[in-house]
């Protein structure tokens, strides 16, 4: 398992001894973890199983299980296109195809400038809105291929 | 004067321009010198009007939409602070045929008020509800509960009442909990979240009624990470609660207990099952646990527990406000009280209906839905998320009841899906990707398609 460089062990040291007195803490501490780096490195797992007192292998086993959790670090911006059915019944499938190829990039990849991460996500609750997109926990509803467009323009710096 | 303006919050609204509309209306104000108030409210739930906006007049709320930002100088214009007329003007608000039809309980406030004022809660009659469970003994609370028929809305339609019974029943002294699921997953569905960042003063109320209804001094929100913004709204009420002491070491002066806490999922859809979603509060992989104890004997932490939907703990406050017949009072059979039914998808009029117990699916997808958004007939309606059924035409008279649609109304969700594919396609549409793996029911349809 790779380490962590000494200024993100300490960020996972310090969130880890915070949130450790709280009922059932792990997941808060992952949460939280991904919130200070963007993801749950690898290497975070044996500093919070030390601090909460647990093994590394129930920690392991709760960081692979929800897949909120990003175990690589995302793109500047993360731009998540719902797949469930009300959006399918809404156009979906062809609004992903779009970002596919606008983003020059598939699910669970970052484009190669570190610019943008593109993510499935599975509802977002906004079924009345169909298609909808979240970028950076902004929600995004009937969502056609040029707003798509417009509203990846609005996070790409002007030359 | 002063003209009070409301354009929503919900997340929704916000989805389609409602944030850029606010920000329109108050940099036009400021450049008319014009003496303008923007509030926040939730979503009426009209989602196919929103950005909404809404202007309260001596002819009570005007309501224009849907308003995009480029509109704002028209509406300034049109002199619509003071009502004026307008291509997007929709007269007054409740007259909305839409809503007028409407049987709001549960979301009576949603839209109506600012979601996280205490205050304007209070206006709006609410804590009614606590004030009289608090001059209740426990076992009446629970009686009331069970006689209003209240049954689970987030999918086993089981009696609240009886459930609430069992950890009554438990022994005093030890921790209890009351938890909530807000895990919401099926597609389709968004009245948990609607309710939520719209009003979550009342499922606040909700959970401590039930908290002082069972002896559980400890509540948690199980919400879903997709929602940052019921988050958000859920974190603001519960310490504005918490301020005016409606939650803390003295709810409203009683002397007793309740805290509240909100706890974020992680993107697991089986976490919405009961016992996984204990599993995943308590910090571990949501897995479902075999069954028995109950939650309500042993659940979170192993200590007795309530787990209950949003909808089901948020329409609590109006049963201990009106009395359990009055909300017994609404429904058919053995379905009482109101359901929020969310029609989402291919539809033209997509949005929020709530409704006692006994409307059709015809008067669902026409009379409100208006037909599919794409003019085609409607071939079929998955009724009540993924794991829910595929609903013909031919039983669209069908009301809609738990023991009509056999439990499958689950979470009051009506995606429009099918129209005009084969049943062929159906299945391979759904086939490769239920959240659960589980095999398709949409076989269960049979007739005309
Ligand atoms: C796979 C699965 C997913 C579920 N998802 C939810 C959900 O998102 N929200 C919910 O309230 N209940 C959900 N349920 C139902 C819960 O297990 C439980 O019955 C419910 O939370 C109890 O609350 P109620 O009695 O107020 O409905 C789900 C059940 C299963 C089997
Ligand atoms: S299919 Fe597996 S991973 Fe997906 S929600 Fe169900 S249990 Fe979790
Ligand atoms: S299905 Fe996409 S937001 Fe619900």
């Amino acid at each position: 398992m790779e380490t962590l460089p000494p200024a993100e062990s300490a960020v996972v040291q310090r969130i880890a001894s915070d949130l450790k007195g709280r009922p059932g803490p792990l997941l808060e501490v992952l949460h939280a973890i991904q919130a200070a780096l963007g993801y749950v490195p690898p290497g975070a797992v044996p500093v919070v199983a030390e601090v909460l007192n647990l093994s590394r292998a129930e920690v392991h086993g709760v960081v692979t299980f929800y897949h909120y959790f990003r175990h690589s670090r995302p793109g500047a911006h993360t731009v998540s296109v719902c797949q469930a059915e009300a959006c399918q019944s809404m156009g979906a499938e062809a609004l992903t195809a779009h970002a596919r190829r606008r983003l020059g990039i598939d699910f669970h990849q970052t484009s190669a400038d570190g610019r943008f991460s593109l993510e499935p996500i599975y509802c977002l609750g906004n079924c009345a809105c169909s298609p909808a997109v979240m970028i950076d926990g902004r929600l995004y509803g009937r969502v056609t291929p040029e707003r798509f467009d417009a509203l990846v323009a609005d996070r790409v710096p002007s030359p | 004067m002063t003209a009070l303006v409301y354009v929503p919050v919900d997340a929704g609204a916000l989805s389609l321009g409602a944030g850029e509309v606010a920000l329109a209306i108050a940099a036009e104000a400021a450049r008319r010198r014009a003496a303008v108030k923007v509030l926040r409210n939730g979503s009426r739930g009209a989602y196919w009007l929103e950005p909404l906006v809404e202007v309260l007049t001596p002819l009570g709320r005007l309501a224009y939409g849907p308003v995009t930002a480029a509109d704002v100088a028209g509406l300034f214009e049109a002199d619509f602070l003071n009502g004026g007329s307008h291509a997007l003007s929709l007269g007054p608000t409740g007259e909305i045929p839409w809503l007028k039809g409407q049987q709001r309980l549960t979301f009576e406030r949603v839209g109506v008020i600012e979601p996280t004022s205490v205050a304007d809660y209070v206006t709006h009659g609410g804590y009614q509800g606590l004030t009289r469970a608090l001059s209740m003994e426990p076992a009446a609370i629970v009686q009331a509960i069970t006689t209003s028929g209240l049954r689970g809305r987030g999918g086993a339609a089981f009696p609240t009442g009886i459930k609430w019974k069992t950890v009554l029943d438990q022994p005093a002294g030890q921790q209890k909990y009351v938890t909530c699921n807000a895990d919401e997953g099926d597609s389709g569905t968004f009245s948990d979240r609607m309710l939520m960042e719209g009003d979550p003063l009342t499922l606040i109320e909700g959970m401590t009624i039930a908290g002082i209804a069972v002896g559980a001094t400890q509540g948690y929100i199980y919400l879903r990470a997709e929602y940052p913004h019921a988050l958000r709204a859920l974190r603001t009420a519960i310490a504005a609660a918490h301020q005016a002491r409606y939650l803390g070491s003295d709810v409203a002066g009683s002397g007793k207990r309740f805290d509240l806490e909100v706890r974020v999922g992680a993107g697991a859809y089986i976490c919405g099952e009961e016992t996984s979603m204990l599993e995943s509060l308590e910090g571990r992989r949501g897995e479902v646990r075999v069954r028995p104890p109950l939650p309500a004997i042993k659940g979170l932490f192993g200590q007795p527990t309530i787990v209950n939907n949003v909808v089901t703990l948020a329409s609590v406050p109006w049963i201990l406000q009106h009395g359990a017949d009055a909300y017994a009072n609404f429904g058919m059979g053995k379905s009482r009280g109101t359901l929020p039914i969310q029609l989402a998808g291919n539809i033209r009029r997509a949005g929020l209906v709530e409704r006692a117990f006994g409307l059709t699916l015809r008067e669902l997808l026409y009379d409100y839905g208006g037909g599919s958004a794409t003019g085609r007939p409607i071939r079929a309606v998955q009724v009540g998320g993924p794991l829910g059924a595929y609903i013909p035409p031919s039983q669209f008279d069908t009301a809609v009841d738990y023991e009509a649609l056999a439990g499958n109304i689950k979470h009051g969700g009506l995606v429009e899906k099918a129209f005009g594919i084969t049943l062929r396609q159906l299945i391979n549409d759904f086939g490769g990707g239920t959240a659960t793996g589980k095999p398709l029911r949409a076989v269960q349809v049979g007739g005309p398609l």
